[in-house]
């Protein structure tokens, strides 16, 4: 009979139990537990990445106040103080309502303009012992302008201030310092200028963060305007690169675009401004979280 | 294949060595607290493995750092990115001793008081303790208790000047786990 190394193992542990140490087995007893799934969580610092919704949600039982700010074009010289003169504005509050479905709300200054939105966390990016490669969540907004009508002297409807996005958010958190986005849009317009304009109109956007320190990571996003859309004027994509600044229960955002708008319809499909004749906007905005109600699972 | 086998040996070992009696839980409690004039830090876990062999008086905890909850969902955040680092240090361990076990008559029910001994792991340090706490047997079942304060410099976990008046230095911790004989289980 050949022995094999683990029966000899097996027959020493017979006759010297000892020979295992003690600690070990006590770590042992907890050993054949098969690993919990673990979530990936924190891919984005916040809930937008910079001008764009990223997959994080406000968490439940949490408002989220933002106020997002930008000033005007850059080249416009010092007589406009490199476009410190001007401001765009937009301040919101989101509530998460479940652990995955989040309401928002928003004002705006460009015309005007009142948004609400809903965001629904469809799959989350997990390993462990269930694994799963990405997180999926789906944003849908609504956008109704209130300033005086563009044009007074016809027929105006009330639903030709509306105008919707829909979203599919869909990002990987690679590891602890860099998470991709990609995601896809599509913007309904009840009323567009001409009737060459499409009421429908397809973006596809990419965008994501490098953490730089465990408070600080640098953020860009990148949408593009499928050409043929949106003819009556001039749209180029929109480009924004910024910095995110944690600092306990603020997060600060800083950057760089050539979009004013701030709501999804705004800077999707109305980015006249280009990067390479100088049109750029600096911007901040200003995320503060407040917890509501606190999770069950704190209290018994 | 390899993991049946260390089942199968540590079962053996325990049946040797009369380590029949051990008293193991998964849904032990830790409990943190950080108090400053400015802010409030409370945080609970329930899924703590703790494991305590009356025999030799090893004793052992396991915590995940992610299954730590907070009253504020930010907080929580901050705690596993910033603070514990969880993806980096998912766990902190306690591997030591209950010095005094031979004091203890675990076949009467009381309250008796347990001097602890050995090392803490939190944040990727290890440290050497020493503590006390109560072991109470009631019904068969062994409820350790335990509190104490850590220094979070001890462990390496960094505060920014920013919120330094936010968290104390100093946390207080406290564990209770009710376990119940392992082949009872």
């Amino acid at each position: 009979m050949r022995l094999n190394p683990r029966i000899i193992f097996f027959l020493l542990l017979l006759i010297f139990p000892s020979l295992l140490p003690a600690q070990d087995t006590l770590a042992n007893l907890f050993r054949d537990k098969k690993p919990p799934v673990e979530y990936a969580e924190a891919a984005f610092k916040t809930t937008r990445i910079v001008i764009g919704q990223s997959i994080e949600n406000t968490p439940q039982g949490n408002i989220l106040l933002t106020i997002s700010h930008h000033f005007g074009a850059m080249n416009t010289g010092y007589e406009n103080l490199f476009g410190l003169k001007q401001a765009a504005f937009r301040f919101g509050a989101e509530y998460g309502i479940t652990k995955r479905l989040v309401l928002g709300l928003g004002l705006n200054t460009d015309r005007n303009t009142w948004d609400g939105f809903l965001k629904y966390k469809i799959l989350r990016q997990k390993s462990g012992g269930k694994k799963f490669p990405f997180s999926l969540t789906a944003f849908a907004n609504t956008a109704i302008y209130t300033t005086k009508w563009d044009v007074p002297d016809r027929k105006n409807y009330f639903t030709s201030r509306i105008s919707y996005c829909f979203q599919a958010l869909m990002a990987r958190k690679f590891n602890e310092w860099l998470t991709l986005q990609i995601t896809p849009s599509m913007v309904h317009k009840n009323l567009v200028p001409t009737s060459a304009d499409h009421n429908d109109i397809f973006t596809l956007g990419a965008g994501g963060r490098a953490k730089v320190s465990e408070r600080v990571s640098i953020n860009a996003e990148y949408h593009h305007i499928f050409p043929g859309q949106v003819v009556s004027y001039k749209v180029y994509d929109s480009f924004s690169i910024g910095v995110d600044i944690e600092t306990g229960g603020h997060v600060f955002q800083i950057f760089l675009t050539n979009s004013t708008g701030e709501n999804e319809e705004g800077f999707l499909t109305n980015t006249t401004g280009r990067w390479n004749k100088g049109d750029i906007f600096l911007g901040f905005n200003i995320n503060r979280i407040f917890t509501v109600f606190e999770p069950k699972s704190f209290r018994e | 294949m390899m993991k049946k086998y260390w089942i199968v040996f540590t079962l053996l070992g325990f049946y040797f060595s009369g380590y029949s009696q051990a008293f193991v839980t998964k849904n032990g409690m830790i409990r943190f607290y950080s108090e400053t004039k400015l802010e409030k830090i409370e945080a609970v876990n329930r899924q703590v493995n703790v494991a305590f062999m009356p025999p030799t008086g090893d004793f052992f905890f396991k915590v995940l750092i992610k299954s730590f909850n907070f009253e504020k969902a930010l907080m929580q955040e901050h705690f596993n990115e910033n603070y514990l680092e969880s993806a980096k240090y998912p766990d902190a361990t306690f591997v030591g001793k209950i010095t005094n076990y031979q004091e203890i008559n675990f076949k009467k029910d009381g309250t008796y008081p347990a001097n602890v001994e050995g090392k803490l792991t939190i944040h990727g340090q290890t440290r050497q303790v020493k503590q006390t706490g109560t072991l109470e047997i009631k019904n068969g079942l062994v409820t350790a208790r335990a509190k104490f304060s850590i220094l979070l410099a001890d462990y390496n976990i960094s505060v920014p000047n920013t919120v330094v008046n936010n968290i104390s230095k100093s946390i207080e911790i406290t564990v209770e786990a009710t376990m119940a004989e392992l082949n009872k289980n």
